[in-house]
Protein backbone atom coordinates (compact mmCIF):
# COMPACT_ATOMS: atom_id res chain seq x y z
CA UNK A 1 0.00 0.00 0.00
CA UNK A 2 2.63 2.22 1.02
CA UNK A 3 4.53 1.49 -2.41
CA UNK A 4 1.18 2.51 -4.15
CA UNK A 5 1.37 5.80 -2.61
CA UNK A 6 5.09 6.61 -3.15
CA UNK A 7 4.46 5.65 -6.78
CA UNK A 8 1.02 8.05 -6.98
CA UNK A 9 2.63 11.22 -4.79
CA UNK A 10 5.74 10.83 -6.78
CA UNK A 11 4.39 10.53 -10.42
CA UNK A 12 2.45 13.45 -9.59
CA UNK A 13 5.79 15.63 -8.46
CA UNK A 14 7.40 14.05 -11.73
CA UNK A 15 4.22 15.63 -13.60
CA UNK A 16 3.90 19.23 -12.45
CA UNK A 17 7.65 19.94 -11.73
CA UNK A 18 7.91 23.01 -13.64
CA UNK A 19 10.53 25.88 -13.16
CA UNK A 20 13.97 23.55 -12.25
CA UNK A 21 15.04 22.34 -9.03
CA UNK A 22 13.88 24.43 -7.11
CA UNK A 23 10.95 25.03 -8.63
CA UNK A 24 9.71 21.81 -7.39
CA UNK A 25 10.16 21.77 -3.81
CA UNK A 26 6.91 23.59 -3.24
CA UNK A 27 5.27 20.92 -4.52
CA UNK A 28 7.49 18.21 -2.96
CA UNK A 29 6.64 19.76 0.30
CA UNK A 30 2.83 19.95 -0.65
CA UNK A 31 2.58 16.14 -1.66
CA UNK A 32 5.10 15.05 1.54
CA UNK A 33 3.52 16.74 4.12
CA UNK A 34 0.20 16.02 3.46
CA UNK A 35 0.58 12.25 2.96
CA UNK A 36 2.24 12.63 6.55
CA UNK A 37 5.31 10.79 5.02
CA UNK A 38 8.51 12.77 6.80
CA UNK A 39 7.97 15.84 9.18
CA UNK A 40 8.56 19.34 7.55
CA UNK A 41 12.11 19.79 9.53
CA UNK A 42 13.31 16.78 8.41
CA UNK A 43 12.22 17.69 4.50
CA UNK A 44 14.33 20.90 5.15
CA UNK A 45 17.80 18.96 5.96
CA UNK A 46 16.87 16.31 3.00
CA UNK A 47 16.56 19.53 0.52
CA UNK A 48 20.29 20.68 1.98
CA UNK A 49 21.50 17.04 2.07
CA UNK A 50 20.00 16.78 -1.76
CA UNK A 51 21.29 20.15 -2.81
CA UNK A 52 25.37 18.61 -1.55
CA UNK A 53 25.09 15.73 -3.41
CA UNK A 54 24.83 14.87 -6.57
CA UNK A 55 21.82 14.46 -8.98
CA UNK A 56 18.84 16.64 -9.43
CA UNK A 57 17.00 17.74 -5.95
CA UNK A 58 13.60 16.68 -7.10
CA UNK A 59 15.04 12.58 -7.87
CA UNK A 60 17.22 12.35 -4.45
CA UNK A 61 14.44 13.40 -2.39
CA UNK A 62 12.26 10.60 -3.70
CA UNK A 63 15.38 8.23 -3.24
CA UNK A 64 15.29 9.40 0.19
CA UNK A 65 11.58 9.30 1.01
CA UNK A 66 10.90 6.03 -0.59
CA UNK A 67 13.94 3.88 1.36
CA UNK A 68 12.48 5.74 4.68
CA UNK A 69 8.95 4.85 3.88
CA UNK A 70 9.64 1.34 2.71
CA UNK A 71 13.39 0.09 1.89
CA UNK A 72 15.42 -0.26 -1.13
CA UNK A 73 11.76 -0.66 -2.84
CA UNK A 74 10.44 1.90 -1.78
CA UNK A 75 13.13 4.23 -3.07
CA UNK A 76 13.41 2.33 -6.61
CA UNK A 77 9.37 2.99 -6.79
CA UNK A 78 9.33 6.55 -6.11
CA UNK A 79 12.69 7.22 -7.87
CA UNK A 80 11.47 6.11 -10.89
CA UNK A 81 8.04 7.27 -10.87
CA UNK A 82 9.24 10.70 -10.22
CA UNK A 83 11.27 10.31 -13.53
CA UNK A 84 8.95 8.41 -15.68
CA UNK A 85 6.91 11.67 -16.87
CA UNK A 86 10.44 13.19 -17.86
CA UNK A 87 11.96 10.25 -19.34
CA UNK A 88 7.93 9.68 -21.65
CA UNK A 89 7.94 13.39 -22.46
CA UNK A 90 10.94 12.78 -24.35
CA UNK A 91 10.01 9.20 -25.76
CA UNK A 92 6.70 10.10 -27.02
CA UNK A 93 6.55 13.93 -27.23
CA UNK A 94 9.97 15.42 -28.13
CA UNK A 95 8.71 16.00 -31.95
CA UNK A 96 5.50 17.03 -31.10
CA UNK A 97 6.89 19.25 -28.55
CA UNK A 98 9.27 21.21 -31.14
CA UNK A 99 6.70 22.32 -33.10
CA UNK A 100 4.65 23.51 -30.00
CA UNK A 101 7.09 25.60 -28.63
CA UNK A 102 7.37 27.75 -31.65
CA UNK A 103 3.65 28.52 -30.86
CA UNK A 104 1.90 31.34 -29.35
CA UNK A 105 -0.98 29.76 -27.69
CA UNK A 106 1.89 27.67 -26.02
CA UNK A 107 4.07 29.94 -25.22
CA UNK A 108 1.38 32.46 -23.65
CA UNK A 109 0.32 29.51 -21.54
CA UNK A 110 3.99 28.58 -20.15
CA UNK A 111 5.45 31.92 -19.44
CA UNK A 112 1.88 32.47 -17.20
CA UNK A 113 2.59 28.90 -15.51
CA UNK A 114 6.50 30.39 -15.17
CA UNK A 115 5.65 33.49 -13.33
CA UNK A 116 2.96 31.88 -11.27
CA UNK A 117 6.25 28.84 -10.20
CA UNK A 118 8.58 31.86 -9.37
CA UNK A 119 5.59 33.36 -7.11
CA UNK A 120 4.99 30.10 -5.37
CA UNK A 121 8.58 29.15 -4.80
CA UNK A 122 9.27 32.79 -3.69
CA UNK A 123 6.65 32.87 -1.04
CA UNK A 124 7.92 28.93 0.10
CA UNK A 125 11.21 30.66 0.55
CA UNK A 126 9.76 33.63 2.35
CA UNK A 127 7.74 30.86 4.61
CA UNK A 128 10.92 28.96 5.44
CA UNK A 129 12.49 31.72 6.02
CA UNK A 130 9.43 33.13 8.61
CA UNK A 131 8.65 29.47 10.32
CA UNK A 132 12.63 29.76 11.30
CA UNK A 133 12.45 33.19 13.02
CA UNK A 134 9.13 33.07 14.58
CA UNK A 135 7.12 29.44 14.10
CA UNK A 136 4.42 29.25 12.94
CA UNK A 137 0.62 30.25 13.44
CA UNK A 138 -0.06 27.45 15.40
CA UNK A 139 3.24 27.98 17.16
CA UNK A 140 3.98 31.29 17.50
CA UNK A 141 7.61 31.89 19.26
CA UNK A 142 10.48 34.46 18.53
CA UNK A 143 13.76 32.92 18.02
CA UNK A 144 16.21 35.50 18.44
CA UNK A 145 19.23 33.27 17.53
CA UNK A 146 17.44 32.31 14.03
CA UNK A 147 16.88 35.71 12.98
CA UNK A 148 20.15 36.96 13.26
CA UNK A 149 21.59 34.08 11.94
CA UNK A 150 19.38 34.32 8.84
CA UNK A 151 19.90 37.90 8.36
CA UNK A 152 24.10 37.56 9.05
CA UNK A 153 24.11 34.23 6.39
CA UNK A 154 21.54 36.37 3.86
CA UNK A 155 24.07 39.20 4.00
CA UNK A 156 27.11 37.06 3.47
CA UNK A 157 25.24 34.93 0.95
CA UNK A 158 23.79 38.34 -0.95
CA UNK A 159 27.06 40.71 -0.66
CA UNK A 160 29.66 37.60 -2.02
CA UNK A 161 27.44 37.74 -5.53
CA UNK A 162 28.81 41.43 -5.29
CA UNK A 163 32.60 40.58 -4.47
CA UNK A 164 32.99 37.53 -6.56
CA UNK A 165 30.79 36.39 -9.90
CA UNK A 166 27.60 34.46 -8.89
CA UNK A 167 28.77 34.38 -5.44
CA UNK A 168 29.93 31.47 -2.91
CA UNK A 169 27.96 28.56 -4.03
CA UNK A 170 25.24 27.08 -2.15
CA UNK A 171 27.06 23.78 -0.71
CA UNK A 172 29.44 26.42 0.63
CA UNK A 173 26.60 28.45 2.62
CA UNK A 174 25.67 25.44 3.69
CA UNK A 175 28.73 24.65 5.27
CA UNK A 176 29.05 28.19 6.85
CA UNK A 177 25.19 27.66 8.34
CA UNK A 178 26.29 24.10 9.90
CA UNK A 179 29.34 25.54 11.36
CA UNK A 180 27.18 28.39 12.49
CA UNK A 181 24.84 26.34 13.75
CA UNK A 182 27.47 24.53 15.73
CA UNK A 183 28.13 27.88 17.66
CA UNK A 184 24.88 29.30 18.07
CA UNK A 185 22.95 26.17 18.67
CA UNK A 186 25.28 23.64 21.07
CA UNK A 187 26.04 25.26 23.89
CA UNK B 1 24.76 20.56 -13.98
CA UNK B 2 23.78 21.85 -18.02
CA UNK B 3 28.13 22.47 -18.60
CA UNK B 4 28.90 19.79 -17.68
CA UNK B 5 25.86 17.51 -20.36
CA UNK B 6 27.32 19.61 -23.13
CA UNK B 7 30.68 18.90 -22.33
CA UNK B 8 30.29 15.03 -22.20
CA UNK B 9 27.51 15.40 -25.16
CA UNK B 10 28.40 17.35 -27.17
CA UNK B 11 32.22 17.81 -27.16
CA UNK B 12 33.90 14.83 -25.59
CA UNK B 13 31.45 11.91 -27.13
CA UNK B 14 29.86 13.61 -30.38
CA UNK B 15 26.57 12.13 -29.60
CA UNK B 16 24.73 14.88 -30.46
CA UNK B 17 25.30 18.58 -31.66
CA UNK B 18 25.37 21.89 -29.82
CA UNK B 19 22.11 22.56 -31.97
CA UNK B 20 20.18 19.15 -30.49
CA UNK B 21 21.41 20.60 -26.71
CA UNK B 22 19.75 23.41 -27.21
CA UNK B 23 16.53 22.27 -29.04
CA UNK B 24 16.81 19.83 -25.41
CA UNK B 25 17.31 22.59 -23.08
CA UNK B 26 14.42 24.41 -24.75
CA UNK B 27 12.00 21.54 -24.36
CA UNK B 28 13.32 20.60 -20.37
CA UNK B 29 12.48 23.96 -19.25
CA UNK B 30 8.65 24.04 -20.80
CA UNK B 31 8.43 20.36 -19.49
CA UNK B 32 8.02 19.34 -16.14
CA UNK B 33 10.82 17.03 -14.57
CA UNK B 34 14.77 17.65 -14.42
CA UNK B 35 16.70 18.48 -17.03
CA UNK B 36 19.47 15.90 -16.99
CA UNK B 37 16.53 13.20 -17.60
CA UNK B 38 15.33 14.99 -20.10
CA UNK B 39 18.67 14.68 -21.97
CA UNK B 40 19.72 11.49 -20.58
CA UNK B 41 16.92 10.05 -22.36
CA UNK B 42 16.96 12.01 -25.42
CA UNK B 43 20.53 11.35 -25.95
CA UNK B 44 20.12 7.38 -25.38
CA UNK B 45 16.95 7.12 -27.70
CA UNK B 46 18.87 8.90 -30.44
CA UNK B 47 21.94 6.45 -30.29
CA UNK B 48 20.14 3.75 -29.43
CA UNK B 49 16.34 3.73 -29.50
CA UNK B 50 13.99 3.00 -26.40
CA UNK B 51 16.75 0.75 -25.02
CA UNK B 52 19.55 3.14 -25.14
CA UNK B 53 17.07 5.72 -23.53
CA UNK B 54 16.28 3.54 -20.57
CA UNK B 55 20.22 2.69 -20.68
CA UNK B 56 21.29 6.23 -19.97
CA UNK B 57 18.31 7.50 -17.85
CA UNK B 58 19.34 4.47 -15.48
CA UNK B 59 23.16 5.77 -16.01
CA UNK B 60 22.20 8.77 -15.22
CA UNK B 61 20.14 8.31 -12.36
CA UNK B 62 21.92 5.74 -10.63
CA UNK B 63 24.86 7.52 -8.91
CA UNK B 64 22.89 9.57 -6.72
CA UNK B 65 20.56 7.22 -6.21
CA UNK B 66 23.31 4.81 -4.90
CA UNK B 67 24.73 7.99 -2.56
CA UNK B 68 21.67 8.94 -1.14
CA UNK B 69 20.25 5.40 -0.10
CA UNK B 70 23.25 5.30 1.93
CA UNK B 71 22.80 8.67 3.42
CA UNK B 72 19.39 7.59 4.12
CA UNK B 73 20.31 4.11 5.90
CA UNK B 74 22.01 6.42 8.47
CA UNK B 75 20.98 9.84 9.11
CA UNK B 76 18.66 9.35 11.51
CA UNK B 77 21.52 7.76 13.71
CA UNK B 78 23.31 10.93 12.38
CA UNK B 79 21.06 12.80 13.61
CA UNK B 80 21.10 12.17 17.47
CA UNK B 81 24.77 12.93 17.61
CA UNK B 82 24.18 16.14 19.18
CA UNK B 83 26.80 18.77 17.59
CA UNK B 84 25.61 17.59 14.50
CA UNK B 85 21.81 18.19 15.05
CA UNK B 86 22.67 21.71 16.23
CA UNK B 87 24.56 22.25 12.67
CA UNK B 88 21.44 20.92 10.57
CA UNK B 89 19.42 24.02 12.77
CA UNK B 90 22.01 26.11 11.11
CA UNK B 91 21.55 24.41 7.70
CA UNK B 92 17.86 24.79 7.98
CA UNK B 93 18.66 28.74 7.72
CA UNK B 94 20.50 28.05 4.92
CA UNK B 95 17.82 26.03 2.88
CA UNK B 96 14.86 28.94 3.34
CA UNK B 97 17.69 31.50 1.96
CA UNK B 98 18.76 29.51 -0.69
CA UNK B 99 14.81 28.67 -1.47
CA UNK B 100 14.42 32.25 -1.68
CA UNK B 101 17.54 33.40 -3.68
CA UNK B 102 16.44 30.53 -6.17
CA UNK B 103 13.48 32.70 -6.82
CA UNK B 104 14.84 35.75 -6.78
CA UNK B 105 17.10 34.45 -9.95
CA UNK B 106 14.19 33.52 -11.94
CA UNK B 107 12.46 36.96 -11.38
CA UNK B 108 16.07 38.29 -12.68
CA UNK B 109 15.81 35.90 -15.84
CA UNK B 110 12.03 36.42 -16.35
CA UNK B 111 10.69 38.48 -19.78
CA UNK B 112 9.00 41.37 -17.22
CA UNK B 113 5.64 41.60 -19.01
CA UNK B 114 3.22 42.89 -17.31
CA UNK B 115 0.80 39.98 -16.87
CA UNK B 116 3.68 38.20 -15.69
CA UNK B 117 4.17 41.01 -12.84
CA UNK B 118 0.83 40.56 -11.93
CA UNK B 119 0.68 36.79 -12.12
CA UNK B 120 3.96 35.99 -9.88
CA UNK B 121 2.46 38.75 -7.09
CA UNK B 122 -0.96 37.03 -7.16
CA UNK B 123 0.80 33.87 -6.96
CA UNK B 124 2.76 35.41 -4.32
CA UNK B 125 0.39 35.99 -1.98
CA UNK B 126 -1.86 32.89 -2.56
CA UNK B 127 0.73 30.73 -1.35
CA UNK B 128 1.48 33.24 1.43
CA UNK B 129 -2.07 32.14 2.69
CA UNK B 130 -1.88 28.68 1.95
CA UNK B 131 1.27 28.63 3.95
CA UNK B 132 -0.04 30.77 6.66
CA UNK B 133 -3.32 29.21 7.25
CA UNK B 134 -2.46 25.72 6.48
CA UNK B 135 -5.19 25.73 3.35
CA UNK B 136 -6.05 22.50 1.79
CA UNK B 137 -4.98 24.35 -1.81
CA UNK B 138 -2.94 22.67 -4.01
CA UNK B 139 -0.22 24.57 -5.69
CA UNK B 140 -1.34 22.65 -9.11
CA UNK B 141 -4.65 24.79 -8.56
CA UNK B 142 -2.71 28.39 -8.37
CA UNK B 143 -0.75 26.87 -11.38
CA UNK B 144 -3.35 25.73 -13.71
CA UNK B 145 -5.58 29.13 -12.65
CA UNK B 146 -1.78 31.07 -14.24
CA UNK B 147 -2.26 29.06 -17.31
CA UNK B 148 -5.61 29.66 -18.02
CA UNK B 149 -5.38 33.74 -17.44
CA UNK B 150 -2.01 33.80 -19.69
CA UNK B 151 -4.11 31.61 -22.23
CA UNK B 152 -7.23 34.41 -22.17
CA UNK B 153 -5.29 37.21 -22.46
CA UNK B 154 -3.57 35.92 -25.63
CA UNK B 155 -6.60 34.72 -27.16
CA UNK B 156 -8.49 38.63 -26.31
CA UNK B 157 -5.54 39.94 -27.69
CA UNK B 158 -4.88 37.78 -30.76
CA UNK B 159 -8.93 38.11 -31.38
CA UNK B 160 -8.61 42.24 -30.87
CA UNK B 161 -5.23 42.42 -33.52
CA UNK B 162 -7.11 40.68 -35.45
CA UNK B 163 -10.28 43.14 -35.68
CA UNK B 164 -8.13 45.41 -35.98
CA UNK B 165 -6.09 44.80 -39.21
CA UNK B 166 -9.46 44.23 -40.48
Amino acid sequence: MILFELFLGFLWIGCFSFGGAYGAIPLIREVVLSYGWIEEEKLSYMIAVSESTPGPIMVNLATYIGSVKAGVPGATIATAAVILPAFLTVIVLMTLLKKLIGNGVFQATLSSLKACVIGIVLATGAYMILINCIGSVNNFSVDYSAIIMTVALGAVYFVSKKIIRNGISPIILICIAGIAGIIVFGR
Amino acid sequence: MIPLIENVCVTKKEWITHEEMMNITVVAESTPGPIAINCATYVGSKKKGFWGAVAATLGVTLPSFLIILMISFFIDRFLEIKWVASAFKGIKIAVGILIFDAAVKMIVKMKKKPLSIIILSVAFIAMMLINVFALRVSTIVLMLAASLAGLFVYLIKRHKNGEASK
